[in-house]
C-alpha cells in the first residue's frame, strides 16, 4: 500500500507528453493537428472581436458601432449593467439588491466548506434570507418599501434557484422515500406526484401557476405572480430531484438497512444516519447536475413576466439606442450563468474527491 | 422441548419459537418449527444451504415476518408492534456473514452509533464503551479507521463489537465466518468463543464443527425447512440420529 503511494512517476518532458497523448497513432496525431487548425483559425479572431477591437465605452449602439468596427460593443453592458442586475427596482435603493446579491454569495460560500456544517448553518441561512428578505422588501428602518413586482435581474435569478433548491432538495428526499415505502397509499402518491409533474413542461407549470392557481384560491386570497412561479419551480424540481435520490437509495444493499435495524435504529433514524448519507454521496454528481438545470431554468420564468435576468436583458435591448446589440448582450448573460453553473460543477466535483479521500486521507495518517 | 431447555438452563428460557412456518410467497422456507433457547446457552444451527437456517434466526430479531407460530425473545411477543420489535431489538445483537458495517462512519462512530441514539447514551461515555469493546476484540489501534481499511477478519471483529456495544442479552451470529480468508476465520471465533465463555446467550449459524464441538451446549440440524435434530454435541457428532443429519456431516466432515 505505502509502497505503491510513494512511487512518483519520474515526470515526462514536454516533448514526451505530447507523443504520448497527443500522437501516439496516426488517428491521435490527424485529430490533434485538425483541432490545432480548429483554434488557429478561429481563436484568434475571437480574441481580436472580443477584447483587442472591443469598445468599452460608448453612449448608444450606433455611436459604439462606428468606433468599433469590427468588435465587440461592451459599452451595452457597462451602460446597462445595472438594469441588467437589479431590473426594475428603483434605481436609487440599488444598493440594495446589490447587498442581497453578495449576501446569497456569502451564504453559498460559507455552505460550501464542510467544516461549517453544523446545525448552525441553518440559522445562518435563516439569518441571511431574513436579512435579505428586510433589505429586498423594506418597509422597515426606514428602508423605502418595494414591492416584489419590481424585483429583477441576478437577484431574482439567485432568489429563485436557492429557494427553489433549498425547498426542492428536501422535498425530494421526502419523495423518494416515500416512492419505496412499504405503505400503498403513500408510494402512490409519491409515483403519482413524480411522474405527473415529469410529464409535465416547466411552461406549462408556470402558466398554471399564474392563470389558473388563482382560480382555485378562495376568492380575496391571492398569491403574488413571483411566489406562485418559485412553487411552480420547486414542485417541478423536486420531482426530478427525487428520481435521484431514489438512484441513491436503490444502491445502498440491502444490508445497511438490516444492521441498522437489527440494531433497534427506528425508520427515521436508520434513515437519517445510515441511508440517506451513503445514499447522498452516490447521487452528487446527478443532484448537482439538477441543480445546474434548475437554475438555469429559472430563465423560463420571463413567460409569466418575471423580471430575472434574461427578461431584464431583453428588455434593455430593446431599447432604441441600443438595438443591434445582441450577440454580446446574451453573450454576457451566457457568462454570468456560466460562472454559476460552472462554480457549482468544480465544488461538486471537490466535495466528491474530499469525501472520497476521507477514510483514506485519516489511515495515511496512522501509518 | 421445553422441559429440556428447563432442565439445561435453570435461569429461564431467552427465545421461545414455537410452531412457527414462514413462507416466501408459495414456497415454505419454514414448517412449523420449535426451538427454545435457555437463558446463558449457546446453540448452534448447521444444516445444508437453502434449509432455512438463515431464515429461522432472523424471526428472532423481526428481520423477516413469520406467517404462523409464536416467538418470544426474553418475555416480549415478537409481533408487528412496532415498540415491541424496538424493545426485542435493543435486547438481541446480530452479525452478518457480510458484515455489514457502515461504510461512511469510522470504525469508533460505527460502535456507538446505536448506544447515542437508541440507548441515548450520553457520547462519552458510549465512546469509553465502545473503545474497551475494540480492545476486547483485539483492535484497538483500529478505532479511527473506516471499515473499507480493514482486512475482513478485523471487520467481523469490529461488527461483533458494534453489536456488543448495545449491551445485548442475546448475540445471534449467521454464519460469521463464511465470508473470510481461513486465516482470519480463528481471529473471529476466537473473540466468539471467549464470549461464549463469559456467559453470553448464543445462537449460532455455522458449518464450523470445531466451534460448535467446543462451545455449544445444543446443536440444532435442519434441512428443508424443518428442524430434523437436535442434541448435545458429543451425541450429534457421535451417532447422529437421522440418515439426513449423517449425510450432511459426512459431506462437511468428509474431506
Ligand atoms: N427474501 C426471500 N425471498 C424468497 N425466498 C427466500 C428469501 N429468503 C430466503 N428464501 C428461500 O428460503 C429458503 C431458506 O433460505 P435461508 O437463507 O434461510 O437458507 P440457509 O439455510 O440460511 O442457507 P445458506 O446456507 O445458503 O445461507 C431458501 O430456499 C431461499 O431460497
Ligand atoms: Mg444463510
Amino acid at each position: 500500500m505505502s509502497a505503491v503511494l510513494r512511487r512518483t512517476p519520474a515526470l515526462p518532458g514536454p516533448l514526451e507528453w505530447a507523443r504520448v497523448n497527443l500522437f501516439s497513432s496516426v488517428p491521435n496525431a490527424l485529430l490533434t493537428l485538425l483541432s490545432l487548425y480548429l483554434l488557429w483559425k478561429y481563436v484568434p479572431p475571437f480574441v481580436s472581436w472580443a477584447l483587442l477591437d472591443a469598445v468599452w465605452q460608448a453612449p448608444s449602439s450606433k455611436a459604439c458601432r462606428e468606433a468599433a468596427g469590427a468588435g465587440a460593443c461592451w459599452a451595452f453592458i457597462g451602460e446597462k449593467h445595472r438594469f441588467i442586475l437589479f431590473g426594475t427596482y428603483p434605481f436609487e435603493e440599488h444598493w440594495r439588491p446589490g447587498v442581497s446579491i453578495l449576501l446569497f454569495l456569502a451564504l453559498y460560500a460559507v455552505s460550501a466548506m464542510r467544516r461549517f456544517w453544523t446545525p448552525w448553518l441553518v440559522l445562518a441561512w435563516l439569518a441571511g434570507l431574513t436579512l435579505i428578505g428586510m433589505l429586498m422588501w423594506g418597509g422597515v428602518f426606514g428602508l423605502r418599501y418595494v414591492e416584489n413586482e419590481r424585483w429583477g435581474g441576478l437577484v431574482l435569478t439567485l432568489l429563485l434557484a436557492t429557494f427553489g433548491i433549498a425547498f426542492a432538495f428536501p422535498l425530494s428526499i421526502v419523495l423518494a422515500l416515500g416512492r419505496r415505502s412499504e405503505m400503498p397509499v403513500v408510494r402512490a402518491v409519491c409515483v403519482i406526484y413524480i411522474e405527473l409533474i415529469r410529464g409535465v413542461p416547466l411552461i406549462s407549470m408556470l402558466f398554471m401557476a399564474s392563470v389558473m392557481m388563482p382560480l382555485f384560491l378562495p376568492s380575496g386570497v391571492t398569491v403574488d405572480k413571483l411566489l406562485r412561479a418559485q412553487t411552480a419551480l420547486i414542485l417541478f424540481a423536486a420531482a426530478y430531484l427525487a428520481e435521484v435520490v431514489r438512484g441513491g437509495l436503490q444502491a445502498i444493499p440491502r444490508g445497511q438497512y438490516e444492521a441498522a435495524e437489527a440494531l433497534g435504529l427506528s425508520f427515521a433514524k436508520r434513515t437519517a444516519l445510515v441511508i440517506l448519507p451513503q445514499a447522498l454521496k452516490i447521487s452528487i454528481p446527478p443532484l448537482v447536475n439538477t441543480f445546474i438545470g434548475l437554475f438555469k431554468d429559472t430563465s423560463l420564468v420571463v413567460i409569466i413576466g418575471l423580471f430575472d435576468l434574461l427578461l431584464a436583458l431583453k428588455t434593455a435591448l430593446n431599447e432604441p439606442a441600443w438595438s443591434g446589440i445582441g450577440v454580446e448582450a446574451y453573450l454576457f448573460a451566457s457568462l454570468v450563468y456560466f460562472v454559476f453553473c460552472y462554480a457549482m460543477s468544480q465544488y461538486s466535483q471537490r466535495l466528491e474527491r474530499d469525501l472520497a479521500r476521507g477514510p483514506t486521507a485519516r489511515a495515511l495518517k496512522d501509518t | 422441548m421445553t422441559d429440556d431447555a428447563a432442565k439445561r438452563a435453570p435461569q429461564g428460557t431467552m427465545i421461545e419459537i414455537q410452531g412457527v412456518s414462514k413462507w416466501f410467497g408459495d414456497f415454505q422456507a419454514l414448517k412449523n418449527v420449535s426451538l427454545s433457547v435457555g437463558k446463558g446457552e449457546k446453540f448452534v444451527v448447521c444444516g445444508p444451504s437453502g434449509s432455512g437456517k438463515s431464515t429461522m434466526i432472523r424471526l428472532i430479531n423481526r428481520l423477516e415476518r413469520h406467517e404462523s407460530g409464536r416467538i418470544m425473545v426474553d418475555g416480549i411477543e415478537v409481533a408487528d408492534d412496532v415498540k415491541a420489535i424496538e424493545a426485542i431489538r435493543r435486547e438481541v445483537g446480530m452479525v452478518f456473514q457480510s458484515f455489514n458495517l457502515f461504510p461512511h462512519l469510522t470504525v469508533l462512530e460505527n460502535l456507538m452509533l446505536a448506544p447515542v441514539w437508541v440507548r441515548k447514551a450520553p457520547k462519552k461515555e458510549a465512546e469509553e464503551i465502545a473503545r474497551q469493546l475494540l480492545a476486547r476484540v483485539r483492535i484497538p489501534e483500529q478505532a479511527d479507521k473506516y471499515p473499507g481499511q480493514l482486512s475482513g477478519g478485523q471487520q467481523q471483529r469490529v461488527a461483533i463489537a458494534r453489536a456488543l456495544a448495545m449491551r445485548p442479552k442475546v448475540m445471534l451470529f449467521d454464519e460469521p465466518t463464511s465470508a473470510l480468508d481461513p486465516e482470519m476465520i480463528k481471529e473471529v471465533l476466537d473473540v466468539m468463543v471467549e464470549l461464549a465463555q463469559e456467559g453470553m446467550t448464543m445462537v449460532v449459524v455455522t458449518h464450523e464443527m470445531g466451534f460448535a464441538r467446543t462451545v455449544a451446549d445444543c446443536i440444532v440440524f435442519m434441512d428443508q425447512g424443518e428442524i430434523v435434530e437436535t442434541g448435545a454435541p458429543k451425541d450429534f457428532f457421535a451417532a447422529p440420529k437421522t440418515d439426513r443429519a449423517r449425510l450432511f456431516l459426512s459431506q462437511i466432515l468428509g474431506h
